[in-house]
């Protein structure tokens, strides 16, 4: 990763991420490969991806379905080891540090919040014992007494009651469930979540409530969020910084103001054009065009020049790379020789 | 006369532990060639509403109260067959996931030619050209060679655009869509209410649009009714509502859409959640959530009633006696 690509730290960022790739082997068996005579089929999910976090920051990545935001949720996590790249957890490499002998101390620093609360919790398990469980993995209390308070505190802590704990998850609602799997990603007192979605399976009131906690936890204990939406108001609201994806690339990062005042990558200025106005102002827009191209075989160049207005040749040709421009990195041919304006 | 009048519908589930009451006495009519939203959350009755419309109920589900009348003929009691003559004919039907309302094993053509084979009076040939019109009203490029591919050779967006078409094969009066656009993406979705809002108005069909997303709402409809559990609290014009909302249930709803440019560091929430089917309490079914209850409000269930902006709502505020005594 080069220099001017970094967004300006002035303290080390919590997580790094570097030249991060993913590939996905989806070729048919190998002997109808050969009686077929196909090549192979690699499925690039992320393709060269890098970002930071800063600590205490929620960080947001937007994009339609296809476009690699969940895979890159389970790579930070490692849950998937990357094909290609770093990450840098802390400064140190992820991947070496959850292999080595004392992985424990460093693993339950971050945690996870899935999107469907209906599959993320074990239905054969009382609330206290999938709490409970991380305390109990990582040996961060001493006694049965000491992890009972625990779990009662963090219940209280997501807006549950203590007494809620001897529950089974089904006697619960998408909310209250919910709810528990943040206090479950909270239990190992952890400085990074990562949330796939966390809202999107919800009604939104109550997605107003979950929010709401998020961001109360934030502020309380002062945690950093790699948020993953494709709901852009609910991404407006939450983030300080969004990467908005495209077929496994980042073409646009920017702060959550600059980047719906000012979009400036055609992409960005696209899926903001799709979202519903709610002030009924009745204003005429242009219609989208188009549908996100198969991953497997994405256009030449860049990704995104099918559905551009303003693609050219060296945008067939050429991908383009993140590039500062006024404040925001943006990959695009035409914002840097300014065929936008 | 309206196109479609709804009168004190009332579903319910028998179970073995007492019957649920799933709709209770909601009433509502649409014009023709209007677009009425239902919005609320899930479990609100949205879908059973328009599945009672259409007449496929799913048993032990029923009708047990109420009427439904299209064009001034009573659907909701027609015998089974009568009811296939119907749906399809003069109610055309779209649902959430476009994979599944198309049948895999034929191809599009051939499930449009039959669709419109069955309703219309029409040679095969003639069959298969409306079926390429409509492909093509709907936005397909290229349909005169893709009507003879299979579903799964379409993306969502495209099949949902299928399934449209095939809503639109006899020419309804009505169309009950219900959260037509959930399972796409944004861009895709954009472009499906774009087409919706089109068709509605080329060819004067009315919409029953079931959806929880208001934002679809306010890009498409013109009326909308919001429901909980089980009833309507507020139905009016979709300015009126999103503007103006009067029921402390829609207010709350609409507090709690976060809004891009709005920086509003807490959203407004409404705590606890829907009640269940089998423990809505007495009076209002909102009252237990609702920051303005009054004692009426736990003794008497309010009805529809005139509110003092331009919306009717289902709420003892908008009462004076209520509100005195």
């Amino acid at each position: 990763m080069n220099d001017d690509i970094k967004q300006g730290f002035e303290v080390k960022p919590l997580l790094e991420v570097r030249d991060l790739t993913k590939y996905f082997d989806v070729s048919k068996p190998w002997l109808t490969r050969i009686l077929e005579k196909q090549p192979k089929q690699i499925l690039k999910a992320v393709d060269g991806l890098s970002f930071e976090i800063g600590k205490g920051e929620t960080f947001s990545l937007v994009g339609e379905s296809g476009c690699g935001k969940s895979t890159i949720a389970k790579l930070v996590v490692g849950l998937q080891r990357p094909s290609n790249g770093e990450i840098l957890f802390d400064g140190q490499d992820l991947n070496k540090a959850i292999t080595s002998k004392d992985s424990n101390r460093i693993r339950r620093r971050w945690q996870m919040i899935f999107q469907d609360p209906f599959a993320s919790l074990n239905p054969r398990w009382r609330v206290n014992d999938i709490i409970s469980e991380p305390i109990r993995v990582f040996k961060l209390a001493k006694s049965k007494s000491e992890i009972n308070d625990r779990v009662d505190k963090l219940l209280t802590q997501v807006g549950l009651s203590p007494a809620d704990g001897n529950k089974f998850p089904h006697e619960f609602s998408g909310g209250q469930r919910q709810r528990i799997s943040i206090a479950r990603a909270l239990s190992s007192e952890p400085e990074f979540l990562v949330c796939d979605e966390p809202t999107s399976a919800l009604d939104v009131s109550v997605q107003a409530q979950i929010l709401n906690l998020m961001k109360d936890l934030q502020r309380r204990l002062g945690l950093t969020y790699l948020f993953i939406s494709h709901n852009l108001a609910v991404v407006y609201h939450v983030s300080d910084r969004i990467g908005v994806m495209y077929l496994g690339r980042l073409c646009e990062v920017a702060t959550a103001s600059d980047l719906f005042k000012n979009p400036q990558h055609p992409y960005t200025q696209l899926l903001l054009n799709t979202i519903p106005d709610m002030e009924m102002t009745g204003i005429k827009r242009d219609p989208v065009h188009g549908e996100v191209p198969n991953p497997i075989d994405p256009p030449s160049g860049c990704a995104f020049h099918p559905r551009c207005p303003l693609a050219n040749d060296r945008c067939r040709k050429e991908t383009p790379q993140l590039q500062k421009n006024a404040g925001s990195l943006i990959a695009c041919h035409a914002v840097e020789e300014k065929r936008n304006v | 006369m309206s196109l479609l009048e709804v009168k004190n519908l009332r579903v319910e589930f028998p179970t073995r532990r007492g019957t649920l009451l799933a709709i209770d006495d909601i009433s509502f009519s649409i014009e023709p060639g209007e677009v009425l939203g239902v919005v609320g959350e899930s479990g609100a009755g949205k879908s059973l509403t328009g599945a009672s419309i259409i007449g496929l109920l799913e048993p032990p589900g029923r009708i047990a109260d109420g009427k439904i009348t299209l064009e001034g003929e009573r659907i909701d009691d027609l015998p089974y067959e009568k009811m296939r003559h119907v749906r399809g004919k003069k109610i055309g039907a779209i649902f959430q996931d476009p994979l599944t309302s198309l049948n895999p094993l034929y191809t599009v053509s051939k499930q449009l030619t039959e669709t419109i084979l069955v309703h219309m009076d029409m040679s095969q040939e003639q069959a298969r050209k409306r079926a390429v019109e409509l492909l093509d009203e709907v936005g397909i490029p290229a349909a005169e060679t893709r009507i003879d591919s299979y579903p799964h050779e379409f993306s969502g967006g495209m099949r949902q655009r299928v399934v449209i078409a095939l809503a639109l094969c006899a020419n309804p009066k009505l169309i009950v869509a219900d959260e037509p656009t959930t399972a796409l993406d944004v861009s895709i979705q954009a472009q499906i209410i774009a087409i919706i809002k089109r068709l509605c108005k080329e060819h004067k069909t009315a919409v029953m649009l079931i959806t929880h997303d208001m934002g679809v709402i306010a890009e498409t409809a013109d009326r909308v009714a919001v429901m909980y559990a089980g009833r309507i609290v507020e139905i009016g014009e979709v300015r009126d509502i999103i503007k103006d909302a009067k029921h402390p249930y829609t207010k709350g709803l609409m507090g709690s859409i976060p809004v891009v440019g709005h920086d509003v560091e807490v959203l407004q929430q409404i705590d606890g959640s829907m009640p269940r089917l089998n423990e809505v309490p007495k009076g209002c079914a909102f009252n237990s959530r609702c920051p303005d209850a009054i004692n009426k409000c736990f003794v008497d269930r309010p009805d529809l009633m005139q509110t003092d902006g331009l919306s009717t709502a289902a709420c003892w505020l908008y009462s004076k006696e209520a509100v005195n005594e």
